[in-house]
């Protein structure tokens, strides 16, 4: 189940914010908050790895991983279709 | 399409050919010295070509990308340095009219671009920064209605001729590296205090000096979009096409060169075929890749032209980074390739088949943005993307 708190978690431990990730909100800018493109796609492998998910190609981009809440609602969405599948 | 519109490319392309012209007329002397390309800019403004790029309502000729890479073309085959500074200029206004319609000074200013043929340049390098142009150290300050801007730009490409320079910087004093924005500066709200002389292997002219920027200006005329967009969505095409547009031109002349070189050979004694015939066969190859290359990523641009989505897909970074990669590398095997069929002719300056100018000028293609870094950053892409291998799509 993908929450706010584990997508926070697995931030803090890929994201190589200059921030705290605990004080980033739901929907706070994550690159504004320093979130590199490389940085992004570590993010991307790790969010994959710890969910069994795959990003299909339509989501690879700056906005899914814009904040915490699109990536939740992002990964939940996908969860749901690829577990169906 | 009405009738005048099939016609303009055309009548603009007359104008292209007219400023190649002065352009290659002065290109050795321009090398030679190190020397901005002067005559040839100058060519551009009468020509009207610099305002070509921004809208008609803001009194340009909204000039499609695939028109301006056939000028940076065209140009490039003449004096690799002004389609150099033609393309670095087209590809600043690409951020203007991308990212800056709609806002009310940037829309004036676009209408000052093209009415009064203004030179843009840009100062993305920064000292310190390893040269990744999406990271900055420098930050601007707002201050009420007015912001303030140092930087240590290591590289402004003509600083001393530019009418205004467009710059990046942090976002604001606690931003991120990668937390950017561009700001137009426009020439007398800024200095330049030159810390670095450009004096390099090859494209010369362009006169890429280092400079101290110091700049004031209105808040208003900081763009109202993160640069992280801007670099993604108008910048890393439109740079890395042009730049492959002037490089097919570089390639081409030197291409046109050596096939003058084995047709006067042959000419000479028909009976036999001149040693470097093969040679030319194989270049032609070569080259016809590079230009497909080329309208392969023109067609893939215009497809996602308007789409912030598409455009700022990890498959498009992919395949623009995959341009600018294999145009930079096959240019240089197709000059040596030249070199090569032309000899000793070739390899001397002053002969109708001098082909130093050309590859010194070439080998600054796998450096600008080094082709290590694109590299990189496509291994990175990679590692989550799954490239697109269809025919047609």
């Amino acid at each position: 189940m993908a929450t706010a708190d584990t997508i926070r978690t697995i931030l803090a431990q890929h994201g190589k914010l200059p921030v705290d990730a605990a004080t980033l909100g739901e929907d706070s800018d994550l690159y504004a908050a320093g979130l590199s493109s490389f940085a992004s796609v570590q993010l991307m492998l790790a969010i994959e790895e710890e969910f069994d998910i795959e990003f299909p190609e339509n989501l690879l981009n700056r906005k899914t991983f814009s904040t915490i809440a699109t990536i939740v609602e992002v990964v939940t969405e996908l969860s749901k279709d690829q577990q169906a599948a | 399409m009405t009738i005048q519109g099939a016609v303009a490319p055309l009548a603009l392309m007359d104008r292209a050919k007219r400023v190649a012209a002065i352009a290659a007329e002065h290109a050795d002397q321009v090398d030679a010295e190190g020397r901005f390309p002067a005559e040839a800019v100058a060519a551009m403004r009468s020509e009207r070509l610099l305002g070509i790029q921004i809208p008609t309502a803001q009194g340009g000729e909204g000039v499609s990308v695939l028109e301006i890479a056939e000028i940076c073309t065209t140009l490039g085959k003449g004096c690799s340095a002004a389609a150099m500074v033609f393309a670095m200029h087209q590809i600043k206004v690409s951020s203007l009219v991308s990212h800056g319609s709609g806002a009310g000074w940037h829309e004036a200013f676009m209408s000052r671009v093209a009415g009064e043929q203004l030179l843009l340049g840009s100062a993305t390098t920064e000292g310190g920064i390893g040269g990744n142009l999406r990271n900055s150290i420098c930050a601007i300050e707002v201050d009420g209605d007015t912001c303030r801007l140092e930087k240590d730009a290591t590289v402004i490409s003509y600083g001393d001729q530019a009418d205004a320079i467009l710059i990046t910087s942090r976002a604001h004093a606690d931003a991120a590296p990668s937390d950017q924005v561009m700001t137009v500066f426009l020439k007398d709200q800024y200095t330049l205090d030159k810390t670095q002389t450009w004096d390099a292997l090859g494209m010369r002219g362009t006169c890429s000096d280092g400079y101290v920027f110091k700049g004031e200006a209105p808040a208003q005329q900081i763009l109202p979009r993160p640069f992280a967009e801007i670099a993604a969505q108008s910048m890393l095409a439109h740079a890395h096409i042009l730049w492959s547009a002037v490089w097919y031109g570089i390639a081409a002349d030197a291409f046109a060169r050596a096939q003058a070189f084995v047709r006067a050979a042959a000419r000479r004694s028909p009976e036999a075929m001149p040693p470097g015939a093969l040679r030319v066969a194989e270049a032609s190859s070569l080259l016809q890749g590079v230009k497909a290359s080329i309208i392969a990523a023109l067609t893939q641009y215009a497809t996602a032209k308007g789409d912030e989505d598409k455009l700022s897909a990890m498959s498009f970074a992919v395949a623009m980074n995959n341009l600018k990669i294999a145009s930079s590398q096959n240019i240089l095997t197709i000059i040596n390739h030249c070199m090569l069929i032309c000899g000793i002719l070739g390899y001397k300056n002053g002969t109708p088949y001098s082909l130093g100018r050309h590859l010194r000028d070439a080998h600054s293609a796998q450096l600008m943005i080094s082709n290590d870094r694109i590299l990189g950053n496509t291994s990175t892409m990679l590692l989550i993307h799954k490239q697109d291998t269809s025919l047609l799509a």
